[in-house]
């Protein structure tokens, strides 16, 4: 049971922090510009399969720092031709052209790269069990995510709170206009912002293709998932999304490593009530369930406290 | 989707002495749906009429939300689904239990199961509009889908609930076994459900979630909470998206998560925006397209999901009134008589924007069929997507055509502009 | 403008449906060509293509020509009964569709209700790889046939072969939550219950359809769980991601898989380096040993370039080719008369026979496990270098399970 405990700890906390790579990005992006970028997970798809071809052409640690370089300047061409040009229309133009972008991204991948998983691998010099608990070997490659992921997030939290760019990204937040009459760029702030966003998913992308699986659906696979950790967190809250990631990492190991089911906690319904809705609900194990916990999670602060885990705005 | 179209459209809709032409066009519509089997009368055709049918109800019940309402959705096939699961239950409880009542009924259960879901949930979902609202609505709908595949007894796995049309009780010595009685019920259902959407744009429900959708602050100064409106438009829409549900079921004899997915939900969205969210007639003109495009398209390319993707971009940046507004945009030259003067720029604007779409085409399938190596076939001229004359073909027809495309759009503007001001002259356009 | 074209494009393809001649045999195939599935979905056009270009070298079917009609279902139920109505009006009589069990259940229903409600126009429905057994149990329809051995077929050869593997101590059981994996799931249980009672059962998993990233809880359950065999039906993304892991986390156990060979598969058991530690069970596979199935598989590969996934599909055209041959007629109703009880030598060697009563084709299975190849083993997979290579065939009469299909015949 303490394996279990120990290596789904391990397990949990590493999704969460992938999580939160990919929802800081979202956050500071949807904070500033007021948008939601529903091709947030295209971008992390995208430096997954950069991070691939560039890794065949030119190695690893190379891509490791061109593709999310690359990934950025897609996301800084969408927002200065794209975006910056729907912002007239109003917000929910902003959010249809990003779903319209997702769903081109993922058709141009998989024309490109195929629709079946690629093969690529982990670097030879991280392809190594880092050590080895209960008899279980724990790849160097995990601790590697987790050191990059911890590191970005210390650098940006250091960027923004810390730095004059951060100030000015601050303050473009809220009174864009102020920052305008002093002298600062408003619209380049943004579009250097929406890069830097997608880059940082670009780089989840990187790392987090080797690891999990390198294919044309993995974004649709993360994106719902990676707006139920912003809501749950507190739109536009850096700290609630950190928060919410590691929960939702946390919970949905976690999820997938216990058995229980209300049957095994309460004893068997009476077999003669025959199969029904409840039969269902009452034999399904949490294991089971895990992949919908989050969105149960959402529905339930929803309920609780619509702002979320950390959110300061109603709207 | 700006307020001047939206303006012109409340003052065009029900001008003094225009009942005739405001009847006609509705009795047209059901004359045409009428004469439509007659003249196509193959299976395909009949099916796909009624596929058509299901989608312009269902688009038509989107449209409460994201027209009417301002609400942006992303799980709107969620109703669309358990109305059809409701309609698949229905039936088959009227088979087993002998109940006197016949299959045109049924979809009125699917509108229950749809709305039933609505109002237990909806409450919580529209307390805020906007971002907030969309984000709930995409969670709510992974939610649901991924719950069906777990409540195995209600939703039957991911095989689905199966049923039977022809078992039910006759009506009119309609067995509805074939595909034109099917699309005769359709029919009638997307007639009756049109109508009554478009009555409840008339109501001062419908007025008030307009105001509600372009400013909720001034609907709480004058009375009315916009959370009690936004949840009575996400009521309504439940309601007649479970009829299309309902619809569905019907014509496929089967309800499966399929319904419920975010592939139904994005494809409402594309339906119902590339169509236009202004006017009434919108989402019906969306539908059609889109529908179509997804039964034709899929024969000719495999990358389909992205010409939608690429078309829905395009409207998005360049006309956010969608097809509708396109259109629309149209009436006031024409009464002012000036529209004259704007059609030798359109047709000077055809040759370069056909270059250019034959351009994008091109490109996509070199790249798309690159390692196949099936050829091309664009317009009966075949090519090879290996040859390096293709591939200069596409940069020629991509980069000359974008070049002189925007020339020629340039001119459109000015023609437009030209023709606008003595529109505006002549008092059309405001 | 916009609206002639548009008119054009709405009314072109209606008018395009006429019905054409009735000098060729057309096979709908319907599976998907774009979307998640399509790399599976193109592989099996291929196939069938070449099949049926074979079969008109061979002056087709009664001298009739074989065409296939390709037909792109997104995996969708909706959608493939669309695409089986489009069809049915391009004058195709005979439908093939092998991925997803929801889609043949779907179309199993439509075909029956369509060969009742238009009497004369009948519909042959022919599964080549959906594999749930209710297809030829309790939804059973005379209008399908299966050439693909159902998952319980699959579950007894396999206890057969586990029967019989002394080393086999503690099983675990890791299968995807629907229906093929739950049936998967209780075979295991109830036949190596009844066949060998001193295996311990030391897990029983189900787990999302591919929703899943990371396996790795999962294989540190399995880890703790102390088993030496994993059974599991997972396919696609599900079983490469499971795969890798395991190799990850350095889990030694064997697997007994029935999709480890699926498209992709071979690639990632080769990357996670189990070296004939995973098995597969088939109806066929490219280094069988049988002469003419290796010549038929060393032509394939060089026509088509992809390894030869569906020996069933040989049988299957094969088969109708024999009873349409015995029914001289290319009437569906006859030739589903011919099928029933039809007894055919298989591509890989031995007898099979498609049993009347349910339509259920019975045929020799192989296990097989992947890793580096003999001598006289001449095929890899996936230009991995790795291959299949025989470990067991169990025979016919050892792969049969009973029905409880009640026939409504015509």
């Amino acid at each position: 049971m303490l394996e279990l405990i120990v290596i789904s700890t391990l397990n949990g906390v590493l999704f969460g922090m992938l999580l939160f790579l990919l929802s800081s990005g979202l956050t500071v992006i949807f904070s500033m510009m007021g948008v939601l970028n529903f091709a947030h997970a295209s971008f992390y798809m995208l430096g997954a399969f950069f991070g691939f071809q560039l890794t065949k052409w030119i190695g690893f640690w190379p891509a490791l720092v061109l593709a999310p370089l690359l990934v950025g300047a897609i996301g800084m061409a969408v927002e200065r031709y794209g975006l910056r040009n729907t912002h007239k229309h109003g917000h929910v133009a902003e959010l249809l052209l990003t779903f319209g972008l997702a769903f081109a991204i993922e058709e141009i991948v998989s024309m490109i790269w195929g629709r079946s998983p690629l093969d690529y691998r982990v670097p030879a010099l991280l392809d190594f069990p880092a050590f080895t608990i209960f008899s279980t070997n724990y790849p160097a490659y995990k601790i590697f995510m987790l050191a990059v992921s911890i590191v970005i997030f210390v650098a940006l939290l250091i960027v923004l709170k810390r730095t004059r760019v951060g100030l000015i990204v601050q303050a473009a937040l809220t009174h864009p206009h102020m920052v305008g009459h002093l002298g600062h760029n408003v619209g380049r702030v943004f579009m250097v912002v929406f890069g830097v966003g997608s880059a940082l998913a670009g780089l989840a992308g990187v790392i987090a293709g080797p690891a999990l699986v390198t294919q044309s659906d993995m974004a649709a696979a993360l994106g719902p998932i990676l707006f139920v950790v912003i809501v749950f967190g507190g739109l536009g809250s850096l700290p609630g999304a950190f928060i919410a990631s590691l929960v939702i990492g946390l919970v949905q190991t976690f999820a997938v490593a216990l058995n229980g089911s209300l049957a095994s906690a309460f004893g068997p319904l009476d077999p003669s009530t025959g199969p029904s809705v409840l039969t269902d609900i009452w034999n399904v194990t949490i294991a089971q369930v895990a992949p919908i916990v989050p969105y149960m999670l959402l529905v339930l602060i929803l309920i609780v406290r619509p702002m979320g885990l950390m959110g300061t705005r109603e709207s | 989707m700006t307020t001047a179209t939206r303006s012109t459209s409340k003052a065009t809709a029900t001008p003094a002495g225009g009942g005739v032409r405001f009847y006609g066009v509705w009795l047209l519509g059901i004359a045409v749906l009428i004469v439509l089997p007659l003249i196509f009368s193959s299976g395909g055709s009949l099916t796909s009429f009624s596929l058509i049918g299901i989608a312009i109800v269902f688009a038509l019940s989107y449209n409460i939300l994201l027209g009417q309402t301002g609400l942006l959705s992303f799980g709107h096939a969620v109703h669309y689904g358990l109305g059809g699961f409701a309609a698949c239950h229905m039936m088959n409880a009227v088979v087993s239990h002998g109940w006197p009542i016949p299959l045109p009924f049924i979809p009125l259960f699917g509108g229950i199961g749809g709305l039933v879901f609505a109002m237990i949930i909806g409450w919580v979902m529209t307390k805020r509009a906007g971002t907030v609202f969309a984000m709930i609505s995409l969670g709510i709908g992974e939610l649901v889908a991924s719950s069906s595949l777990i409540l195995r007894s209600m939703f039957g796995g991911e095989a689905g609930i199966t049923t039977d049309r022809t078992a039910l009780p006759k009506m009119l010595g309609w067995s509805f076994g074939p595909q034109l009685q099917v699309y005769y019920l359709i029919a009638f259902w997307l007639v009756l459900s049109a109508i009554a959407m478009y009555a409840l744009t008339r109501t001062p429900l419908g007025r008030i979630s307009n105001a509600v959708r372009d400013n909720p602050e001034r609907v709480q100064f004058i009375g009315y909470d916009p959370h009690v409106v936004r949840y009575l438009a996400f009521c309504f829409a439940g309601f007649f998206a479970g009829v299309a549900g309902g619809l569905a079921a019907i014509n496929f004899e089967i309800a499966n998560s399929a319904y419920l997915g975010a592939i139904q939900s994005g494809l409402v969205l594309f339906s119902t925006f590339i169509g236009g969210t202004a006017y009434f007639f919108g989402p019906m003109l969306g539908a059609i397209l889109v529908t179509y495009l997804q039964l034709g398209l899929t024969n000719v390319t495999s990358v389909w999901q992205l010409y939608f993707g690429i078309i829905f971009i395009g409207i998005v940046m360049f006309s956010p009134g969608g097809i509708a507004g396109l259109l629309m945009m149209h009436r006031p030259l024409v009464r002012a008589g000036t529209l004259w003067t704007v059609i030798p720029s359109y047709l000077v604007a055809i040759v370069p924007t056909v270059a250019l779409a034959c351009g994008v085409i091109l490109t996509i399938e070199t790249v798309a069929r690159y390692s196949g190596g099936d050829p091309i076939n664009l317009f009966g001229i075949s090519f090879n997507a290996k040859s390096p004359v293709t591939w200069i073909a596409a940069a020629v027809l991509l980069v000359g055509g974008a070049f002189v495309a925007r020339l020629a759009w340039r001119r459109i503007a000015d023609a437009w502009d030209r023709a606008a001001t003595v529109a505006r002259d002549r008092g059309y356009l405001a | 403008m916009r609206k002639l074209t548009l008119a054009i494009a709405v009314i072109a393809p209606m008018l395009g449906h006429a019905a054409s001649a009735e000098d060729t045999v057309k096979i709908g195939y319907i599976d998907p060509l774009s979307g998640g599935g399509a790399s599976v979905g193109e592989g099996g056009l291929k196939t069938f293509q070449y099949l049926a270009d074979e079969l008109n070298a061979k002056g087709g079917i009664l001298g009739h020509k074989v065409e296939i009609v390709p037909l792109d279902n997104k995996t969708n139920p909706q959608e493939s009964l669309v695409q089986a109505q489009k069809a049915i009006d391009a004058g195709v009589h005979y439908i093939t569709q092998g991925n997803g069990s929801s889609v043949g259940a779907a179309l199993s229903d439509f075909v029956t209700k369509n060969n009742t409600r238009n009497p004369g126009k009948e519909v042959l429905y022919f599964n080549y790889a959906a594999v749930d057994p209710s297809l030829t149990n309790e939804k059973c329809s005379y209008w399908h046939f299966r050439w693909d051995a159902s998952s319980d077929i699959k579950m007894e050869a396999l206890t057969n072969y586990m029967k019989d593997t002394a080393s086999i101590k503690k099983v675990y059981l890791i299968n995807q939550d629907y229906s093929f994996g739950q049936s998967v799931r209780t075979d295991a249980r109830k036949m190596l219950g009844a066949k060998r009672p001193d295996i311990q059962i030391v897990g029983d998993e189900l787990h999302p359809l591919l929703k899943i990233t990371d396996f790795s809880p999962y294989i540190a359950k399995i880890k703790a769980s102390g088993a030496d065999s994993v059974v599991t039906g997972n396919w696609g993304q599900d079983i490469a991601l499971l795969l890798k892991a395991a190799a990850d986390a350095g889990l030694k156990v064997n697997w007994y898989t029935y999709y480890a060979g699926g498209a992709g598969g071979p690639t990632a058991i080769k990357q996670t380096g189990l070296d004939h530690q995973v098995f597969q069970i088939t109806e066929g596979f490219a280094n069988s040993g049988n002469q003419a199935a290796m010549d038929y598989e060393k032509a394939f590969r060089a026509k088509v370039n992809l390894s030869l996934w569906y020996p069933r599909a040989v049988n299957e055209m094969r088969m109708f080719k024999a009873a349409a041959e015995k029914a001289k007629s290319i009437d569906p109703v006859k030739v589903a008369a011919a099928l029933e009880d039809l007894k055919f030598e298989v591509l890989d060697g031995g007898q099979g026979l498609m049993r009347k009563d349910d339509h259920q084709f019975f045929q020799p299975i192989y296990i097989s496990s992947f890793g580096k190849l003999a001598a006289n083993e001449p095929f890899d997979e996936e230009s991995t270098g790795w291959g299949w290579h025989l470990v067991s065939k169990i025979d016919t009469p050892q792969a049969m399970v009973p029905t409880t299909c009640k026939m409504v015949r015509p």
